[in-house]
């Protein structure tokens, strides 16, 4: 069984402005001069690399790291690399306010956690990155630096049975036999 | 409680006993599923990991369309081509090629779509097939790997909103003025993981082009798929009258002036006369939310006869080798040449950084393509307007507000 609850250290995306960055879509974060790449290892270095002030994301990641962001995250095309170049640096999961409708799929079925958490945006200001997190899939509890509780949204069924069995395809055999 | 469009359209695609409430979960039945050259590659190579030589479920349902990058400009791009076309001629997967155009419009013309059918591949505007009463869905690699060997994956249901359009369209606006009002009013997430139905005496004027135009950009509003309510959705998929929404909002377009989406985003939606004046670079015109025959027809309608502004690079990208041949033929395409539009062959054109057109830092392009993020085109900046406003636009080398011509 994969872990439903993880600690990691987190990364505020912000713009310069200090707000949090809101429809962070797949051109800033997997640029589409990137697309013919295929092996996911590959799709690393590249992660982030068009979104304003966070080009050198890639190089400052540690695998286990969380991201946190605003509304929409993940926003406009299907690409896989967007979800794929995360796995490649090992983060651990994704938390936002609400994440884009194809980018959620990608993300579910190739068992990337993705924190949906309504309200982020009024309390984002409590969050810096470096802080530690940990997120309890199951619940939706989030505890910033072991005091400060938060309550994000657990996992749905799908995205718990999914991410349990590692990937759709292992899901859709586990599921139809 | 009565459906609505999207809830009967997956009831007739799923086990006969299963709910088909928002929020429910459901295996959802994929008539066709299709991949192109970007994600095509990964397709191949997350189905070969996982099912090895095994075959599709059907490869008559199943199709490569060549698109994005066509004829490829880099090696990397033409590998992963090869790369498909190996595996689809050792699967009996037919390929449209980069000689064919956007998949969905293909999809449209060849036939491979109905009214009612529910269709998925690695792009995210395939929900245009709403247009003509279709369930199209963009999908990553590995779900459609999934979908070519099992015909099917797993969906949740979404809610459905109404957008009730009131009105009538007016010259010099266009569908595409109309779908940036209705950008306008939702804004980027106004629509997040819901389906629309577009309703109203001003859907039902729009003729298919219009409601692609419409239904393709409902990617740009955060929804998975538009439905505009008009003649071209078969009876039993039409929503009852008692069907249950979210949300239910009304735009009136009587008033309607010409609207443009300004960078950073799509839904950065303001007048056109606000604009009018700023001196621009060059032009697009096509992809696949304004790459129809009428919407070059409409640009030549207003060219003929004229030069564009000697400053201004403007090129044309029919969405189709079909439409190719309609310009062709209706002597359209003469008409564009002869005003100083470069003609490319159908695609996605600009569309796919690194192919064709891209913008350099401090160009200003006005485009009838369907997104401007940052980078996406190029450097330079990228303003989104109807094919009528770009058409006055590249005659005066600046955004200039549409004209009607007595």
């Amino acid at each position: 069984m994969r872990p439903t609850q993880i600690t990691g250290r987190l990364w505020v995306l912000r713009e310069a402005a200090g707000r949090l960055y809101n429809d962070i879509d797949t051109d800033m974060i997997f640029h589409n001069r990137y697309l013919h790449i295929t092996e996911v290892t590959q799709m690393g270095p590249y992660a982030l690399d068009n979104l304003k002030g966070w080009e050198d994301f890639a190089r400052r990641a540690r695998p286990g790291d969380l991201i946190m962001a605003g509304s929409n995250f993940g926003a406009g095309s299907s690409r896989q690399q967007a979800v794929d170049c995360f796995h490649a640096l090992g983060i651990a999961a994704i938390i936002a306010e609400s994440f884009g409708a194809i980018y959620k799929r990608n993300a579910i079925n190739s068992g990337l956690p993705l924190v949906t958490f309504p309200g982020l945006t009024e309390v984002a200001s409590r969050f810096e990155s470096g802080d530690i997190v940990t997120v309890d899939f199951c619940t939706g509890a989030l505890i910033r630096n072991g005091v400060e509780r938060f309550q994000a949204q657990p996992f749905s069924k799908v995205q718990l049975e999914i991410y349990q069995a590692g990937n759709l395809f292992e899901y859709g055999k586990a599921v139809t036999g | 409680m009565g459906k609505t469009m999207i809830q009967k359209l997956f009831a007739a695609h799923t086990a006969p006993e299963a709910s088909v409430e928002p929020g429910d979960i459901i295996w959802l039945d994929l008539d066709v599923r299709t991949a192109r050259d970007f994600g095509g590659a990964n397709v191949v190579q997350n189905y070969r990991e996982h099912y090895g030589d095994a075959p599709v479920a059907d490869p008559t349902r199943t199709f490569f369309t060549f698109d994005l990058v066509a004829p490829p400009s880099n090696i990397p791009y033409a590998n992963n081509q090869q790369l498909c076309r190996e595996w689809a001629r050792s699967q009996g997967i037919r390929v449209y090629d980069v000689n064919a155009g956007i998949g969905s419009h293909v999809a449209i013309e060849e036939g491979l779509v109905h009214a009612g059918d529910t269709f998925v591949g690695t792009d995210s505007h395939l929900n245009l097939l709403g247009a003509m009463g279709a369930f199209g869905q963009g999908m990553g690699d590995q779900d459609i790997a999934f979908a070519f060997k099992s015909g099917r994956t797993w969906f949740e249901v979404p809610p459905t909103m109404k957008v009730v359009l009131q009105g009538t369209l007016r010259a010099p606006g266009t569908a595409r003025d109309l779908t940036l009002a209705v950008l306008q009013r939702l804004g980027a997430d106004g629509a997040l993981g819901r389906a629309i139905e577009f309703h109203g005496p001003a859907i039902e004027a729009l003729d298919l082009a219009g409601r692609i135009t419409l239904a393709s950009q409902v990617t740009e509003m955060g929804g998975l798929i538009g439905f505009p309510i008009s003649e071209a959705i078969p009876s039993s998929l039409l929503p009852d009258h008692d069907a249950d929404y979210i949300e239910s909002i009304e735009i009136d377009i009587t008033e309607l002036e010409p609207l443009i989406a300004c960078p950073p985003n799509p839904a950065n939606v303001h007048p056109v006369r606000e604009l009018a004046g700023k001196r621009i670079d060059s032009v697009f015109l096509g992809s696949c939310t304004n790459g129809r025959f009428e919407d070059f027809a409409a640009v030549a309608a207003i060219v003929k006869g004229q030069q564009l502004a000697p400053h201004v690079m403007a090129t044309v990208v029919p969405a189709t080798r079909r439409v190719y041949a309609q310009l062709l033929a209706s002597g359209v395409l003469e008409t564009l040449f002869e005003a100083g539009f470069i003609i490319s062959n159908p695609g996605c054109g600009g569309c796919a950084s690194g192919h064709l057109g891209m913008t350099g830092k401090g160009e200003v392009q006005v485009s009838t393509s369907n997104r401007n993020f940052p980078g996406k085109q190029g450097a330079g900046q990228t303003y989104l307007a109807s094919p009528v406003t770009a058409a006055w636009s590249a005659l005066r080398g600046e955004i200039t507000v549409p004209e009607v011509r007595a």
